[in-house]
């Protein structure tokens, strides 16, 4: 299995969200996370799905989703070409006498402790999902009691904007042979 | 256009904007939520037939787009009414059939309320259509209807739903009527890429064993001229697929007829042959490529459709084409005369001759004999002469259809109306009645089966009080015939749940007590003369119980799953499945 990041550009409109996400479900993806919020453009929404890719291609998803009335645009974003991040809250069960060794795994990690009680400290950390990934297996030991994530969010790296994107248009028109 | 409009209510707004989008007929049931659009329906132009069913309404609706090209438009009101929709619109949806169905909704202020008769119609309709919309303010109405028209008919034609709360349809609003639309995520290709098209021209020339395989998409496109002149530029022969029947006429040279599951061995085995496929408009179904591993395993593929998710699919393609198939086909045929000018044109002689050598060898065949039961397709054949071979053809799903398609010999598009992709039993005798009320000037005959029928004959009430008069041919085996055939070939012949049995409904006291003649055949003696008083009747709906050999299967057959290659003939060649985990699925 591998995991795939899409961006893609819908209308503001209802039922916009049901039907992208029902779409993978319908053509037989899992998705594994799923960002949505506004853009620079009022009506526009972004989303930004990771879906789990096994045997089928993703390209007929990405086909179908193309054909959505409400969608604008649709891109996959390669890993290096773009920039991902992802934003977690970890609540972590620390004894008074552990708490300096946690305090100490966030620094590195450049979180921050946004929460604090008796036996509890909340965690902030952004940055790409491997990152949190890691800090999360760090803190496992101590126990984690809840967490919360994003899901990831990512733009191409470079000048152009996603509705400036030539190779998006790829499933629109013509492919060439 | 100027602001402030006429002031209308959202009900007399949907039925101004139908006007405008040239709608002439509705299909449809009204009921509580729907009620106040059918106030203004009294001073419309629109015609409103009032079905048995809203699933008739929809299958009526879908004939009459099918048999037209226009779009279809059924109504229901909220909750069951709009439920009983689903099975037309995703019928649609399958077969590409452009669609508009209006359903009525609960007041906006309950919505989400479970009311009484709410159903999240939307939501349901949502993966079986192109798109929804409910409209929650009434001036969005007419900017709604044209969009809804505009994205069934554009495109890969499709279904869409339009969902009205009651409250909406109250309100007063200021009529504007904009004919362009502003939907910045839908435009479809329609011009093919015309490096594309070369490429594909080159291939054509090259190719030794060229086979057109085609399909709805030139219905859709009204692409049968521009077909004809490709087919016979390249002398490039045809198939038509189950939804393409007509397209090309059965009766040319160059036409092979119908390839698949019960497509006859020239077809079938033209395609496995083939070292050049020219796809357009079809989308190698399951039930044509047989296994797919096994399809067409020398040939390359141009595969030219408005749908770019359909390229690619489920065959890998040498030449995509993304557009229209009446405009890339015209580029085909013009661009094909122009270099075989300069190039010559090829010489397929051998492989025609091959090709005419299979039909003369292995034909479509049954036997009927004197005094024995009727063959169905015995039934058919006489329906094609009845009918001089000019009327328009709808048909159920199962081996009737089979029988219909194979033995009736189609030369117009649009003649040949059926359920193709999901394969809907019950659709013929609604689509029929819609396909009339399109194509007044024509003879519609559905060939039903006794089990599809049973699914929606109280529409023959509806062809009564509406004077819609149809001609209704039940292949009556008394079986659930198709589901019969399996059990009989891969499930060693354990009927479950198969028998209906033949006498049971009376076929002809049903039509009589439905305002329609009946007429029975038992012998095949009888067949001509009961289909001479069938054709002598015009105004009145006729049903015709042909009583036809239960035991009759459908051949030629691929078994599902199994490679084209292994196209079986005839009963002789079956050789019986009787271990269920190797029994393919139906
Ligand atoms: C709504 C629906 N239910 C079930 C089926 C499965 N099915 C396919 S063909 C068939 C039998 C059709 O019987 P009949 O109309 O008598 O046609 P025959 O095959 O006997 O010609 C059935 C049950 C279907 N296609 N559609
Ligand atoms: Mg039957």
């Amino acid at each position: 299995m591998s995991l795939h990041t899409i961006s893609v550009l819908v209308e503001d409109q209802p039922g916009v969200l049901t039907q992208v996400s029902s779409l993978f479900a319908r053509r037989g993806f899992n998705i594994h996370s799923l960002a949505v919020g506004t853009t620079e453009r009022p009506g526009l929404s972004r989303m930004t799905i990771v879906v789990e890719v096994t045997t089928k291609p993703l390209e007929q998803v990405t086909k179908q989703l193309n054909k959505l009335i409400h969608v604008i645009k649709v891109v996959e974003l390669g890993e290096t070409a773009s920039v991902e991040r992802e934003l977690a809250l970890v609540k972590v069960r620390t004894k008074p006498e552990q708490r300096f060794q946690v305090v100490e795994l966030v620094e590195i990690f450049r979180g921050r402790i946004v929460d604090v009680a008796q036996a509890t400290v909340t965690i902030e950390v952004s940055g790409p999902s491997a990152k949190i990934d890691a800090l999360c297996e760090l803190l496992e030991p101590y126990g984690l009691v809840e967490m919360v994530r994003t899901g990831r969010i990512a733009l191409g790296r470079g000048e152009r904007g996603i509705r400036d994107r030539d190779r998006l248009r790829a499933a629109k028109e013509p492919a060439t042979a | 256009m100027a602001r402030g409009g006429e002031k209308l209510t959202g009900a007399q707004a949907l039925f101004r904007a139908l006007e405008l989008e040239g709608v002439d007929t509705v299909f449809g049931i009204p009921g509580g939520a729907i009620l106040p659009a059918y106030d203004p329906l009294l001073e419309s132009s629109i015609r409103h037939v009032l079905t048995r069913h809203e699933q008739g309404a929809g299958h009526a609706a879908e004939g009459y787009a099918h048999a037209t090209g226009r779009v279809g438009v059924a109504m229901a009101t909220s909750g069951p009414g709009g439920c009983n929709l689903v099975t037309p619109l995703a019928d649609a949806m399958m077969d590409s059939i452009p669609l508009v169905a209006i359903t009525g909704q609960v007041a906006t202020a309950v919505v989400g309320n479970d009311a009484f008769q709410e159903a999240y119609m939307t939501g349901i309709a949502m993966p079986i259509t192109k798109q929804t919309w409910m409209v929650t303010d009434a001036n969005d109405v007419p900017r709604v209807v044209r969009e809804a028209f505009h994205v069934a008919s554009t495109g890969r034609p499709g279904p869409v739903l339009i969902d009205l709360p009651k409250d909406v349809l109250i309100s007063d609003m200021r009529f504007e009527w904009q004919e362009s639309v502003d939907l910045p995520g839908y435009r479809p290709t329609t011009r093919g890429s015309m490096k594309q098209v070369k490429a594909a021209v080159d291939l054509i020339l090259r190719a030794e064993r060229p086979v057109l395989y085609v399909g709805g998409g030139i219905v859709r496109s009204d692409a049968s001229d521009e077909l004809r002149r490709l087919a016979e530029t390249g002398d490039l022969p045809v198939v038509t697929t189950l939804m393409g029947r007509g397209v090309f006429p059965d009766t040319h040279p160059l036409g092979l007829g119908m390839p698949g599951m019960h497509g006859n061995y020239t077809a079938v085995t033209a395609m496995q042959r083939a070292d050049l496929l020219i796809a357009i408009g079809v989308r190698f179904d399951d039930r044509v490529t047989g296994n797919l591993a096994g399809f067409a395993p020398g040939a390359k593929v141009i595969h030219v459709d408005i749908d770019p998710a359909e390229i690619g699919k489920n065959r890998s393609v040498d030449v995509p084409i993304v557009g229209d198939a009446r405009d890339v086909t015209a580029a085909l045929a013009r661009e094909l005369a122009k270099l075989q000018e300069e190039r010559g044109r090829p010489d397929h002689s051998a492989w025609l001759g091959t090709l005419r050598d299979w039909q003369e060898r292995f034909p479509l065949r049954y036997r009927q004999e004197d005094g024995g039961p009727i063959k169905p397709q015995f039934v058919v054949e006489r329906i094609y002469e009845a009918t001089r071979g000019e009327a328009t053809i709808v048909s159920g799903v199962g081996q009737h259809q089979m029988w219909a398609s194979q033995f009736y010999r189609f030369t117009r598009p649009r003649q040949w109306i059926n359920s193709g992709g999901l394969g809907t039993m019950g659709f013929a005798v609604p689509a029929a009645l819609g396909a009339k009320v399109g194509r007044p000037d024509q003879r519609v005959v559905a060939i039903d089966g006794d089990g599809c029928f049973q699914m929606t004959a109280q529409e023959l009430a509806t062809s009564a009080t509406e004077s819609i008069p149809i001609t209704v041919a039940i292949l009556n085996n008394g079986y659930l015939g198709m589901v019969r055939q399996w059990q009989e070939l891969f499930y060693g012949e354990r009927y479950s749940q198969v028998h209906l049995t033949q006498d049971t409904p009376d076929f002809v006291k049903l039509a009589e007590a439905m305002g329609a003649v009946g007429l029975r055949a038992e012998d095949p003696g009888d067949v001509d003369a009961v289909l001479d008083k069938a054709m002598s009747i015009t105004d009145r709906t006729v049903v015709i119980d042909f009583r036809v050999d239960p035991s009759e299967n459908v051949f030629p057959m691929v078994p599902a799953g199994a490679s084209n290659d292994d196209i079986i003939l005839g009963p002789e060649g079956v050789r019986p499945v009787n271990d269920p985990a190797e029994a393919p699925v139906a």
